[in-house]
């Protein structure tokens, strides 16, 4: 099972990295929100994983760790809010100026 | 008076003429004077504790991990510069009222004046050297401030920013050699500090903490070769220069030399840094002050002239330098002060200060003349001045030094720069106030009122009483000269005296006055041969070296920087993994320490779901609302992730976001193309590619290979698991941690998420304000649109879900603290409620029934949560207390009451807002694209009689 959660924190961050570096603001957009993906499930998994022992203290014997969840239970929102306002931010630069581009105009090769 | 409130008084005062502006000049000059003068009385009241030897401390601790204590101390040397910075502050704030013409803002000038004047008080009164580097800086700023005051005149502006150049990168050499001390000494209170003069000294850091300082001292106090601002600086009103030159700014940094004696001094390294540094500027300024037409230029060198004399004295390391060093700077202060203001009473009177154009002002201007003559006589070092005696006491000094091997060296110098220094003294005297009267003076030449003559009046009186009387002024040079020494040497027995007999300073003291003659009586061919010679021009060099280090950054940056983001990002990228892998392939690690997990069959679909979802995305992404679906599933597989590894809040959390992430893109995707077109060359492509793999290979290396290893030190997690109960009263941990535990750090994203719904908020509103309302309003559907924009069906289910919505959101709040649930994710789901409603029955409608707007409600949130922490200080508990009691109210099962739970309360309604505002202000956009016909509730209204309408494209 580790190696089934490595190996998707992996596929998730190259797939967003790939998609980051794209010359238009909607795949960075979606490429961001892999990679938050990524970095959620990596820092949920630094608490280890385990089955079956939520941190709802009963009578169990063990827990999941749940500093971890905590942690990545606010990141999950704000993400939310960041990826909202870069949302908004892209909107507008493309309803304003009818190019959605993330590069400069300045640069040479890539820009139109 | 404490001395807390010795330094708060000009800081606060500094607000008081700013605001009174209005009030008129006389009201401004008096708020400042009268501050001034508490903080003076304040100062006063602590000598009798000072003379008595005692050493008046303030502390307040602060951040005390980092060391960083607001702490003051006052000892002889503090009172010293203390009482000279406020004094002759005094004299210049009723100086300038006068001076100051009737268009320059009056209120303006003496809010700077005054912060500029606390920043100084706080160099010489702070224990702790991380405040006296803050007080340090802030003289920088405040003294760009006043330089660059007249901010029509381009010498202002451009003198003002080299001073902030120069002193400004020598502070921040400053805070280098400083930390250092305080790393060596273990502490960073200046009274510990001077105490480890031997732990300092045989320290290895010496040396770079030495120069780190000097260079700090150096700029600060105009010693060759950053010597060049201070001429620059003159370029602001005269009595600020009067102020910088004489009492303040330039003296800052000598008083940090003598501070730091105790502790640096007496090495060769000090002596051959300072003791040269100050003899090559005390001769270098003498000699260019000499050539100056302009009075406040010739005054300018003058004093960076005397600051080197200075410096040298404490160079030398000997008890009795220090002790010439401290009358110097006491007697420099006076005539110094009061000769800027002459000039610029001068300057007043006559409307120009070059010395070609004067002469023959002792007939019109007697008052002036006697004022100016004095003092710079006793510049030039004329007996039963002040001046004099300092000056003797330096020539003693000198004649005792030796550099380099050359006991002639330091002498010659020493007896060079004073012949310089009283040539340019009789120049000042000669050029201006003898010689035939003129009839061509740009003004009328006339002596001003007492307001403008009474300040230097009073302290040319000091120089004439301390020049004659010397005793009188012993005991308190004494004193300061004690403090400076500190347990490093005993004050020395000589005394201040006028005639000490004959010995070698008599006769360098006679050469140097009579070569001053000769060299002024020689003015006139010297001046001839000093224009032909050509001489390096600072401002320019300076100007050059600004504009190299300019360009430098500019061809450094512009090849990373060059306003493209993808290359930003995968330089980013490459760099991460390579520093990355670097640490992964040379560190050390421990072996595999957990078992593995064997997965089941669900577990390994629902990774393949992912990885598939995951990899179609970069193959099908554009495709853009394909891509949307795609993502969709990735979220629904990471919610399931966290379903299986005991993470139900984590799960819920991720749902909810999920719908709403969703809903946000596919409102964001109305406007934008349907398809990205594929734009980058193949090569790009596979070079992103190799990135993105390389990018994914390492990170999944990296997790791989801690889920396998148990973590190094033991968690903080213990102590939750074990307190959540016992202390937050709750059972679910991870709730607990969120409002109780980490409940600051809580406040703190809400806090942030409802700026991010704000900024949303304020960037739709400048949208719609500008060209692209006319845009959206023109714009035409891409795509056929659906008739019945709002589904009866839709529009009935979501009105008879509402409330079962909400009380589900209810239920999973007030469950929260026990069970899987809580604020955030009940705010969630309340808002796919109401964006249901918005979906279905149209934005006019449900804004229609909107109460209270969303800011109304993200405030009531934010201050909710606010004020719950609040609520705990009234217990005398720190910030976001919670407490927690069990009541039982007949029939109901017992429950529990949380102040949690209201800060929980204030998490919902703050999500809630913020989502809420994001959600409508996206749709706000849309509603302008549309006409009037959306908003009717239902797309069939069998109470309506029009028929159902299809939008046509181009309709």
């Amino acid at each position: 099972m580790e190696f089934l959660v490595a190996s998707a924190i992996g596929v998730l961050t190259a797939s967003g990295l790939y998609l980051v570096l794209r010359l238009r603001t909607f795949p960075v957009i979606m490429g961001t929100s892999l990679l938050t993906y990524a970095v959620n499930v990596f820092l949920f998994a630094s608490g280890r994983l385990t089955v079956g022992a939520p941190p709802i203290l009963t009578d169990a014997e063990r827990y999941t760790d749940p500093l971890p969840q905590a942690l990545v239970l606010t990141a999950i929102v704000i993400s939310f809010g960041m990826t909202a306002v870069v949302v908004m931010i892209a909107l507008g630069a493309y309803l304003g100026d009818d190019d959605d581009h993330v590069d400069d105009a300045a640069e040479g090769e890539d820009a139109r | 008076m404490s001395l807390f409130l010795i330094v708060a008084l000009p800081f606060l005062g500094a607000m008081l003429p700013g605001l009174m502006n209005s009030a008129g000049r006389q009201a401004c000059a008096g708020v400042t004077f009268t501050v001034t003068l508490l903080a003076l009385i304040g100062l006063l009241t602590n000598l009798p504790a000072v003379l008595a030897g005692e050493i008046v401390t303030a502390r307040v601790s602060w951040m005390p991990g980092l060391g960083l204590d607001v702490t003051f101390w006052l000892d002889g040397l503090g009172f010293f510069f203390a009482a000279l910075i406020l004094g002759i502050g005094l004299l210049i704030i009723a100086y300038a009222r006068h001076y100051l013409a009737r268009e320059d803002h009056m209120g303006e000038f003496f809010t700077y004046l005054l912060l500029f004047q606390g920043a100084m008080v706080g160099i010489v009164l702070s224990d702790n050297v991380l405040l006296l580097l803050i007080f340090w800086e802030l003289t920088s700023l405040s003294s760009f401030l006043l330089i660059g005051y007249w901010k029509h005149l381009p010498e202002g502006r451009q003198g003002a920013r080299m001073a902030l150049a120069v002193t400004g990168m020598g502070g921040l050499a400053m805070i280098g050699g400083m930390l250092i001390l305080g790393q060596i000494a273990g502490s960073y209170d200046l009274s510990v500090i001077l105490e480890n003069r031997d732990a300092i000294q045989a320290s290895p850091l010496y040396h770079p903490a030495l120069v780190l300082i000097l260079l700090g001292c150096f700029t600060k106090s105009a010693q060759f070769p950053f010597h060049f601002w201070l001429p620059h600086a003159m370029a602001a009103p005269t009595p600020v220069s009067a102020y910088l030159h004489s009492a303040t700014m330039v003296k800052a940094g000598i008083f940090l030399l003598a501070r730091l004696w105790p502790v640096l001094s007496g090495t060769p390294e000090w002596f051959v840094l300072v003791t040269g540094a100050g003899l090559i500027t005390m001769v270098l300024g003498a000699t260019i002050a000499l050539f100056k037409h302009d009075l406040k230029a010739l005054l300018a060198f003058s004093t960076v002239s005397h600051l080197g004399l200075i410096t040298m004295l404490l160079g030398t390391g000997t008890a009795f330098g220090a002790m010439a060093a401290v009358f110097h700077i006491l007697n420099h202060a006076t005539f110094k002060a009061a000769l800027f203001m002459s000039a610029g009473i001068i300057d007043h009177g006559v409307h120009t200060r070059d010395i070609r154009r004067l002469g023959g002002l002792r007939r019109l201007m007697p008052v002036t003349f006697v004022i100016a003559t004095l003092a710079a006589l006793s510049m030039a070092g004329i007996p039963f001045l002040n001046g004099f005696l300092s000056k003797e006491m330096m020539l003693e000094e000198a004649a005792h030094t030796t550099l380099f091997d050359l006991p002639w060296l330091v002498p010659a110098l020493a007896v060079l720069g004073s012949l310089f220094s009283a040539a340019y003294c009789f120049r000042f005297v000669g050029h201006v106030f003898f010689g035939p009267v003129r009839d061509d003076y740009p003004g009328h030449p006339h002596d001003p009122g007492p307001g403008l003559w009474g300040p230097p009046a009073l302290l040319v009186v000091l120089v004439v009483l301390i020049g004659v009387m010397p005793f009188l002024a012993e005991p308190f040079v004494k004193l300061v000269t004690a403090a400076v020494l500190g347990p490093a040497a005993e004050v020395p027995e000589a005394h201040l005296a006028i005639w000490h007999g004959v010995t070698p300073a008599l006769y360098m003291s006679i050469v140097a006055v009579g070569g001053g003659f000769l060299a002024f009586a020689a003015h006139g061919p010297a001046q001839r041969l000093w224009d032909r010679t050509p001489r390096p021009e600072a401002k320019t060099l300076f100007d050059g070296v600004i504009a190299g280090i300019v360009g430098l950054a500019r061809r450094t940056v512009a090849p990373l920087h060059d306003g493209a983001f993808s290359r930003y990002a995968a330089i980013f990228a490459v760099t991460v993994v390579a520093v990355g892998a670097h640490a992964g392939l040379t560190g050390a690690s421990a072996a595999p320490s957990r078992a593995m997990q064997t997965p089941g069959v669900v577990q390994v679909a629902g990774w393949a779901m992912l990885v598939a979802a995951a990899g179609a995305l970069v193959f099908l992404h554009r495709n853009r609302l394909l891509s949307l679906i795609l993502i969709g599933i990735v979220g629904l597989m990471v919610t399931a992730g966290f379903v299986l590894f005991s993470a139900p809040d984590l799960a819920m959390t991720q749902l909810t976001v999920e719908v709403v992430t969703i809903i946000l893109l596919l409102l964001a995707l109305n406007f934008l193309p349907n398809r990205t077109p594929i734009e980058s060359s193949a090569f790009r492509r596979a070079r992103d590619g190799i990135i993105a793999v390389a990018g994914g290979l390492a990170t999944m290396a990296l997790s791989w290979h801690y889920l396998l290893r148990d973590t190094v030190a033991p968690s903080i997690s213990e102590f939750h698991l074990a307190n959540s109960y016992k202390g937050g009263g709750g059972t679910n941990v991870v709730n607990v941690i969120l409002v109780d535990f980490r409940g600051f750090d809580t406040y703190g994203e809400i806090i942030v998420l409802s700026i991010a719904a704000l900024l949303i908020f304020a960037l739709t509103e400048s949208l719609l304000a500008g060209p692209v309302r006319a845009r959206l309003l023109n714009r035409l559907p891409d795509q056929p649109r659906a008739g019945g924009t709002h589904p009866m069906l839709m529009v009935i289910v979501t009105r008879v879900i509402m409330p079962v919505v909400m009380l589900v959101g209810f239920f999973v709040f007030l469950r929260g603290h026990n069970e899987p649930g809580g604020g955030f994710i009940a705010g969630l789901i309340v808002s796919i409620g109401f964006v249901m409603q918005y979906m279905a029955s149209g934005f006019a409608w449900t804004s229609a029934r909107l109460k209270y707007p969303y800011h109304g409600v993200i405030g009531a949130g934010v201050l909710t949560a606010g004020l719950t922490g609040i609520g705990s200080w009234f217990f005398g508990a720190p910030f976001l207390t919670s407490a927690f009691t069990y009541v039982r109210i007949p029939p109901f099962d017992e429950f529990e009451l949380a102040t949690a739970a209201l800060f929980d309360l204030g998490v919902f309604l703050a999500v809630v807002g913020a989502v809420m505002l994001s959600l409508e202000s996206f749709s706000r956009l849309a509603r302008r694209q549309h006409g009037p016909e959306d908003d009717y509730p239902m797309g069939i209204d069998p109470s309506r009689d029009d028929l159902p309408r299809t939008t046509e494209i181009g309709a």
